[in-house]
């Protein structure tokens, strides 16, 4: 059975063990939880339903954790990069490092990538809405699928979009005379941008992949895990962008 | 809910296919990507070592001309160590413990069948194989292989006119460094996954065995460090090709031409590269200090004290390792006071780490000690660990260290505590899980001459490096005889130093030999050779686990001093499932 968002409580059947309220003991050795977590009693090779999910998460986030230290060491250099001047004879602090100007553009493309970190969202969780899910599972049509798909269509455009205004910013910052070896703020502001694009360039093709893979997947788990990865994957580069642009903007 | 529905939903076992390349190279087997990386290793130890005896060689005979090669010039020999020194870090001390010891038995100790994602797994061998081509294919290109070590300290490494090498040679160590970045990330995201997600039934955290654990802390290391190496390599590749100065500082001069542009700080090189490069050295040793400890148990009959006690230790030197680099900057124009507080959390590190040696020795302690093969060699690595690890703190003190961090000192400090230390840890790992390849335990008498002869040689080799570098003789320098002696006092024992590490080398031929032929005429292991409890020897590709890991000890049973995990110490479970009944209140 698929992992789903469950709406409603569930109900835990408490029945009466026969001790008069006390709980049996049972020492032999189990998965350390007590009660009814007996490890012995689980199956090994197929877990329970999320476990699956749950270990394609654990791959994408370790990638991410690396991915995140990636991008904390390129921000290092900018940290570093401006201190790297060096006093003249005049007792002068002397640095090469001139901010750069952020082209307005970005503002726009920070805010559609915001829009499609939640396009993608809205879809991820149309993968995993209950009902949907359980109809699809028992293969009575594909609802969630029906609707998760226009959402990320969008969240394709929007990538799309974001790409091309960055693309857009670079054109400007390149008609102004700053090309990636004109200045170290120059090389900084380009090296992050472009690896950040990089990484969503990537993203759109696990987008399409998953757009395509949601409806030629036969299993309800598998698709689930492909739009679910993309989405933790997207949201990541969501989340590296506010950090980068919050830096471009602020602490040049 | 049930398992069974879920069971049903996935695709039943696929046979093995059938020939050769199907089943041995271009698999997602991890076993037999365990063996390709064992040879990948090999093939890197052998290159390797090869090019330490040139170094050997060169620094007492400068006059010898090398087969096939001729004189070696002072460039020459600048390239040999830089690739000595890339080889065996990255694809000896790395790939054997942290990647062919993983797919050899890590899902086999926690249970499963086999990896999270053995594709994945298997595409980072191939990476890794192709970054080792990469690297050596720097011999080969124009003005050949790269001089500036193995940590590429910039201007040097980011500026192609510094020397011969630097060009071509040093694109070719990027290159294959980014490669093997991606390919390490890659398996260790795979291991993390594993180790997490794919435990078997009744494998919790408490009974994973203790080389899991060291797994588990140096796959997130490794995640970390090479991250960082990598966004390090490309932003000296930008420096060398795109104009950039991350680490080019202004007002250089080159071969007397002054060259324009920089500003950089090659201290941020020096940063990033050993924020790669100390975790890097407890990725190497963290899975020898887990198979010590199982080892140690296996063979001295008694369980591991203070089981938790070692996963702390374990997971706190995984997380101290993070936070000790600066301590190889000391003498590099770091601010004095960033070398106090590094010195402070180097001596932290200490601590866990003389934890685990203690709990080592406490188990040596009126242990009924077995002198298998794989016994003698991990008390081999914990006398190169306590050996080499004695003088860590000593290097830590940045007064100390401004005297000895450029001389021999060092070199025998790192080669004792993280070359010897972790090569001894890898043949312990292969004379003892030799069977599970081959069904046949290696040979003793062949195995014993190995350890004994290494075990003299490697101190021989090593340890009268530290009065060399006591008495001031600096590393990286290309020869100390020749028309004006450097050291003229130092010579004989730089002499007996060559000549233990001939002897060194020359021992491994009877390793290499013991491998090839107890291949076919080992005695036959059967099930569980060393009598160990761990689950790579259960007979059972689906064992279930019932137990601690390291039950040793006479209070095991009756009949045997030990219990293995997949056995359980209660009589078979009732027919009711988990609980106990009482006769007549069966449940429904």
């Amino acid at each position: 059975m698929p992992a789903t968002f469950t709406r409603h409580q569930v109900e835990i059947e408490k029945r009466d063990t026969g001790y008069g309220g006390k709980p049996p003991v049972d020492r032999r050795p189990t998965g350390g939880g007590g009660g009814d977590d007996n490890w012995d009693s689980h199956s090994s090779r197929h877990g329970g339903p999320r476990e699956l999910l749950i270990r394609y998460r654990l791959a994408v986030l370790s990638g991410l954790a690396g991915d995140f230290v990636f991008f904390a060491v390129l921000v290092s250099a900018f940290f570093v990069r401006p201190t790297a001047g060096h006093i003249d004879a005049g007792a002068n602090f002397v640095s090469d490092w001139h901010p750069i100007a952020i082209p307005p553009i970005l503002w726009i493309n920070t805010a559609i990538l915001l829009l499609s970190s939640l396009t993608i969202e809205v879809a991820r969780r149309q993968l995993f809405h209950e009902i949907d899910v359980m109809e699809e599972w028992l293969g009575l049509g594909r609802p969630a699928v029906r609707r998760a798909a226009p959402w990320l269509a969008a969240t394709i455009l929007l990538g799309g979009l974001f790409l091309t205004g960055q693309w857009i910013a670079w054109q400007q910052l390149a008609a102004q005379g700053l090309f990636f070896a004109t200045n170290p703020n120059s090389h900084f502001f380009y090296l992050v941008t472009g690896a950040h694009a990089f990484h969503l360039f990537l993203g759109l093709f696990a987008l399409l992949f998953a757009l395509v893979a949601i409806f030629r997947l036969k299993k309800v788990e598998m698709r689930q895990i492909a739009l679910d990865c993309t989405a933790w994957f997207w949201h990541a580069m969501t989340l590296f962008w506010i950090f980068l642009f919050v830096l471009l903007v602020c602490y040049q | 809910m049930n398992a069974r529905m879920a069971g049903q939903a996935s695709a039943p076992p696929a046979l093995p296919p059938r020939g050769f390349l199907r089943r041995r190279i271009f698999t997602s087997d991890h076993r037999a990507l365990a063996v390709l990386y064992l040879l990948l290793g090999l093939a890197a130890v052998t290159i390797g070592t090869l090019l330490s005896l040139v170094i050997r060689v060169h620094r007492v005979w400068p006059a010898v001309a090398f087969p096939f090669y001729g004189m070696l010039r002072p460039e020459d020999y600048l390239a040999v160590v830089t690739m000595h020194g890339t080889l065996m870090v990255f694809f000896v001390l790395t790939v054997v413990p942290q990647s062919a010891f993983p797919n050899l038995v890590l899902p086999a100790q926690i249970g499963a069948d086999r990896m999270a994602f053995p594709r994945l797994n298997a595409a980072a061998f191939w990476l890794t194989l192709a970054s080792l081509f990469v690297l050596l294919a720097a011999f080969f290109v124009p003005r050949g292989a790269p001089i500036s070590g193995w940590t590429s300290y910039p201007p040097f490494s980011a500026i192609p006119a510094t020397g011969p090498g630097q060009g071509a040679g040093m694109d070719c160590w990027l290159a294959a460094i980014g490669l093997f970045c991606i390919a390490a990330v890659a398996s260790s995201a795979n291991f993390l996954a594993t180790i997490l997600a794919r435990r078997g039934q009744g494998m919790t955290f408490g009974r994973l065995p203790l080389t899991v654990w060291s797994w588990l802390a140096s796959s997130a290391l490794t995640v970390i460090a090479f991250s960082t190496l990598f966004a390090a390599a490309l932003m000296l590749f930008a420096d060398r090709h795109f104009g950039t100065s991350f680490f080019i500082p202004a007002g250089e001069v080159i071969s007397g031409i002054p060259r324009a542009g920089g500003g950089g700080s090659p201290m941020l090189w020096l940063h990033l590269f050993w924020f790669f490069g100390h975790p890097e050295v407890y990725i190497s040793i963290l899975p020898g200090m887990g198979l010590a400890s199982a080892l140690l148990a296996n063979f001295t009959r008694r369980p591991v004290p203070a089981y938790r006690f070692m996963v702390a230790a374990t997971l706190l030197i995984g997380f101290l390792g993070l936070g000790v680099w600066g301590h190889h900057l000391f003498v590099s124009g770091m601010n004095p006071y960033a070398g106090t507080a590094f010195g402070l959390t180097t001596i932290a590190i200490a601590v866990p780490s003389s934890a685990e040696v203690l709990t080592w020795l406490a188990m040596l302690f009126r242990g009924r000690m077995q002198l298998t093969t794989p016994m003698l060699f991990t008390l081999g690595f914990i006398s190169f660990f306590i050996a080499g690890g004695l003088t860590g703190p000593i290097l830590a003190q940045p007064a100390l260290d401004a005297y000895l961090h450029n001389t021999f000192f060092v070199v025998a400090h790192f080669h004792l505590v993280m070359a010897m230390a972790g090569v001894f840890s890898v043949f312990a790992g292969i004379y003892y899980w030799y069977p599970l390849l081959t069904e046949r335990l290696m040979n003793q008498t062949l195995g014993k001459a190995h350890f004994w002869i290494s075990l003299i040689a490697a101190y021989g080799t090593f340890f009268p490096m530290h009065f060399a570098g006591l008495a001031g003789e600096p590393r990286h320098y290309a020869q100390l005889a020749g028309p004006i002696e450097s050291f003229p006092s130092l010579i004989p024992v730089e002499r007996g130093i060559t000549f233990a590490a001939l002897t060194l080398a020359t021992a491994q031929l009877i390793f290499f030999f013991n491998v090839i032929y107890s291949a076919r005429h080992g005695v036959r292991a059967g099930g569980n050779p060393w009598r160990a409890t761990t689950h790579e020897w259960c007979p059972d590709a689906h064992p279930i686990t019932r137990g601690e890991p390291y039950a040793y000890g006479p209070e095991s049973g009756p009949e045997k001093d030990f219990l293995p995990q997949w056995e359980s110490a209660t009589p078979a479970p009732s027919q009711f499932g988990a609980r106990e009944y009482p006769s007549g209140l069966k449940p429904e």
